[in-house]
């Protein structure tokens, strides 16, 4: 279970976050959605240590991850896929050497790596893309390799970080799709960060919403529809100058 | 936080990080060989380029100062001692500042910027350990090959010139050369090379792993790594004179 209480979190002059509280759940389908700017992506890396907030704190498994020595928050890594926006896969190496990196870093044999990878390639549909680069990719192919990169380790929680920006309507589908399926295979715990919501209400079994850097509701993907708060309303109807930013 | 606080608060956790990275033998051993490639094979031409001239001016130099005044064997000994001592050494760290600080900034910068180096860490894998540890260490092993390849090119193209548009024998210069000559002169020139090499990698690395802002910040990370690489090399030559001359 992961829980952040009351974390602020400022880069200068900036606050992202303020006061930010959330349960998640253990097994489901958390959406974070919001408008952009409002602190999504910068909760979300706080959850593997990647940001350290000013004040609150994050847990996760009963741990708070600002409390843990470096073994510790390594060990807590191990547990956590995580896919990045742009994908972030490295460069130099194939998509085969981007997915066994992490799992050579787990210790695993030789065999068990060749087998994870080969099976992480074909639940993203992309058997065949193992020797390629990722400069050879397209960015929804990509955006899969990345996938494919945070369930290879077999997570407890993947956290996805806008995984649908930027593709085209049926690419972003199959994204929603193969999170779909990631959950149900592997019985993560998944977070997703997004302003997509037709994919919001794909995938999640709740929906929090953020506005200025702490929830301003949190529900089901029916009560979210529902809502009548004026913010969520605005964003669901996209309807600007009810209540939302100028 | 002031300036000095900032800069030793960060130079004391890049010291816990190396310390722990370098423990971490089994990320670090696999990118050492392909950096010393990288880093050292690669920077061959352009240092033996800079030695070839060094040693030209040199000799030419040399014999326009010793006119009359001092035997002309003396540029044998001129352009030994100073290639090997100094211009061997600075020369080289100073294109290899522009080289391999300037490509480590640029890419780990690159990295940082597409959030690769977040991944690294998300895989519970240190950017130390990965990307800065064998930087360093190729660096440090390889700048006193690339250097005594560069001294040995600097005294060669300085005998070529002084036989060939001086009026000097090779057996003068030869003389000249050993008239002097103690074994410290080498390995000074190559002490203080390690000790560029550790010096260029490691702002190339500090500089790139700190770039913010896309594009833009990658470049200013560039510059500040060649910067930081040659006032580090001038500030490594003056102490090494102090300490070991």
């Amino acid at each position: 279970m992961i829980e952040f209480r009351g974390v602020h979190k400022a880069f200068g002059a900036k606050v992202v976050l303020n006061g930010f509280s959330l349960l998640i759940p253990e097994g489901e389908t958390t959406v974070l959605m919001g408008y952009s700017g409002t602190g999504k992506s910068v909760a979300l890396k706080h959850i593997v240590g990647l940001l350290e907030p000013d004040q609150g704190h994050v847990e996760v498994d009963g741990q708070i991850v600002g409390d843990l020595g470096y073994e510790e928050l390594m060990e807590l890594r191990r547990h956590v896929g995580y896919v990045f926006q742009f994908a972030a896969l490295f460069d130099s190496l194939t998509v085969r050497d981007n997915l066994s990196l992490g799992l050579r870093r787990q210790g695993l044999q030789p065999d068990v790596i060749t087998r994870r990878v080969g099976e992480s390639l074909e639940l993203v549909e992309l058997p065949d893309s193992a020797d390629r680069y990722p400069s050879e990719l397209s960015g929804g192919m990509r955006k899969r390799v990345g996938i494919a990169r945070a369930i290879a380790l077999r997570p407890s929680y993947i956290l996805y970080d806008e995984p649908t920006t930027g593709l085209d309507p049926v690419t972003t589908v199959a994204m929603d799709e193969l999170m779909i399926r990631a959950r149900r295979e592997l019985g993560a715990t998944s977070i997703v960060v997004t302003h997509d919501l037709d994919s919001a209400f794909t995938i999640a079994d709740r929906i929090a919403f953020l506005y200025e850097g702490r929830i301003q509701q949190v529900g089901t993907v029916q009560q979210i529809r529902q809502s009548t708060d004026p913010l969520v309303r605005e964003f669901i109807d996209a309807r600007p100058g009810t209540g939302g930013p100028a | 936080m002031s300036r000095p606080r900032e800069f030793l608060t960060q130079a004391g956790r890049w010291a816990i990080e190396a310390r722990r990275a370098l423990a971490d033998t089994s990320i670090w051993r696999p990118q050492l060989f392909p950096q010393m490639l990288k880093l050292g094979v690669q920077s061959v031409p352009v240092a033996l380029f800079v030695a070839v001239f060094t040693g030209i001016v040199l000799a030419l130099l040399s014999s326009y100062m010793f006119t009359r005044a001092i035997p002309l064997y003396f540029v044998g000994t001129l352009v030994t001692k100073a290639v090997m001592l100094e211009l061997g050494p600075v020369l080289t760290g100073m294109a290899l500042a522009g080289r391999v600080g300037a490509n480590v900034a640029a890419e780990l910068g690159t990295m940082r910027v597409t959030e690769q180096v977040d991944a690294l860490e998300t895989l519970a894998i240190s950017p130390h350990a990965y990307l800065v540890t064998p930087r360093v260490l190729a660096a440090i092993l390889m700048f006193p090959v690339v250097t005594a390849m560069a001294m040995a090119v600097g005294v060669l193209s300085g005998w070529f010139t002084a036989t060939n548009l001086l009026d000097l024998s090779s057996v003068e210069f030869v003389r000249g050369a050993r008239q002097f000559y103690k074994f410290k002169d080498i390995w000074f020139g190559l002490v203080k090379s390690a000790s560029f090499g550790a010096a260029i990698a490691t702002m190339g690395c500090m500089a790139g792993l700190a770039a913010r802002g896309g594009a833009e910040g990658v470049g200013r990370a560039t510059t500040r790594a060649v910067v930081l690489g040659c006032q580090a090399i001038l500030v490594l030559d003056a102490f090494w004179a102090l300490v070991l001359l």
